[in-house]
């Protein structure tokens, strides 16, 4: 599977149905989002078939980002089997991003 | 768009790297504060700049960047928060946008004030660096804004424009920052408040929150003769590289940068 763009409506199927997840939670007004835009979508392809790897606008999601009580952006929440694993907020390099996808895979 | 390289900072380090990027028919983008935010453009007198004595920190500034735009740099006003390496391209994002360049030349000065009790630990959990990215978050919240300029006091404002009660603290001397999973509260100078959100705004970030990774000694950016970093692509110059802090060595430093970055840009594109 290609990048998810996941929405309030099918969220806990979606991820609760991975082994593993990675969510990336943004905004298209913040800069360093689209700076690690790139590198989860590389990631996305790479571990197609192995993680979801999946995106959440919190503009139009808001729902969601309360809930999983997003301070900053980005924020990336990783997931196994649904349950949250590891969050990691800011801008974080492809390198740390693999080994914590490696580690749990 | 992209360009050869992108320098981080406007003032005499970042301008003459801006300039000797140009002189090798390269690309260059300035990312600063305004002008008169920069520290130089307090200083009533400068003697020892070389053949032009007794100008004013404000005319030399203003005679440096009439020479980089008339060199053909572009100039883009803002912060840089964050900057990342993918493949050989740099990306930098500059508030809510983000440019790529092959090189970077850091040049953001000395980040003059130590972190707040707090704030290290609770950054990412109600402590920000940036109103324009987590404004958003905290709309019809009270939040709290600690600036040291008249752009800090601009993005007081926006984040008063999308519903958050803004408290702003005008350059305070001492912080500390206290709460409990969550960052919730912030004590400046004996005035404390409750923020759902705490937004420290200084006019540059320290190098290590920009580029994680980058090799320091004694709070300054270890750099070779070349003024290479330990990251490659990146180079920096001027005060943020340490002592002497003269407008003479931070020109004679940018301008070794700017030609180094040049030449790693043009080798990126081979």
């Amino acid at each position: 599977m290609a990048l998810q763009h996941l929405t309030a409506e099918g969220f806990d199927e979606a991820i609760s149905a991975a082994p593993l997840a990675m969510v990336d939670f943004w905004a298209t007004w913040c800069g360093p989002c689209k700076i690690l835009s790139p590198v989860v979508e590389k990631l996305a392809e790479e571990y197609d078939g192995k993680a979801l790897v999946g995106k959440v606008d919190t503009d139009s999601e808001m729902s969601l980002a309360q809930r999983f009580g997003i301070s900053a952006i980005p924020t990336l929440i990783f997931f196994k089997n649904g349950a949250e694993l590891k969050r990691s907020v800011g801008v974080v390099s492809e390198d740390a991003l693999k080994a914590i996808l490696e580690e749990n895979l | 768009m992209a360009y050869d390289v992108i320098v981080i900072g406007g003032g005499p380090a970042g301008l003459s790297a801006a300039v000797n990027v140009r002189a090798r028919g390269r690309s260059v983008l300035v990312v600063s504060n305004p002008l008169e935010e920069n520290p130089l453009w307090k200083a009533e007198r400068v003697d020892n700049y070389l053949g032009l004595p007794g100008l004013s920190g404000a005319e030399l500034l203003e005679r440096f960047q009439a020479h980089a735009l008339q060199a053909g740099a572009e100039f883009r006003t803002g912060r840089v928060l964050n900057a990342l390496a993918m493949g050989s391209d740099w990306y930098v994002s500059i508030g809510s946008d983000v440019e790529s360049a092959k090189a970077i030349v850091l040049a953001g000065g000395v980040a003059r004030a130590k972190k707040f009790p707090g704030e290290a630990e609770y950054l990412g959990k109600g402590v920000s660096y940036c109103a324009t990215c987590d404004g958003m978050l905290y709309r019809n919240k009270p939040v709290a804004v600690v600036g040291y300029s008249e752009s800090a006091k601009k993005e007081a404002e926006f984040l008063a424009s999308i519903g958050c009660t803004v408290t702003y603290f005008d350059r305070p001397k001492q912080c500390e920052i206290t709460g409990g999973e969550k960052a919730e509260r912030l004590k400046c100078d004996g005035q404390t408040v409750e923020a759902a959100c705490i937004f420290l705004l200084r006019p540059a970030l320290a190098p290590t929150d920009v580029f994680p990774g980058i090799g320091m000694e004694n709070g300054y950016v270890l750099v070779d003769r070349t003024m290479a970093t330990n990251l490659p692509g990146v180079f920096a110059a001027g005060d943020c590289t340490g002592t002497p802090l003269q407008v003479s060595s931070a020109a004679g430093e940018g301008l070794v940068a700017g030609q180094s970055a040049a030449k790693y840009a043009a080798e990126q594109m081979k």
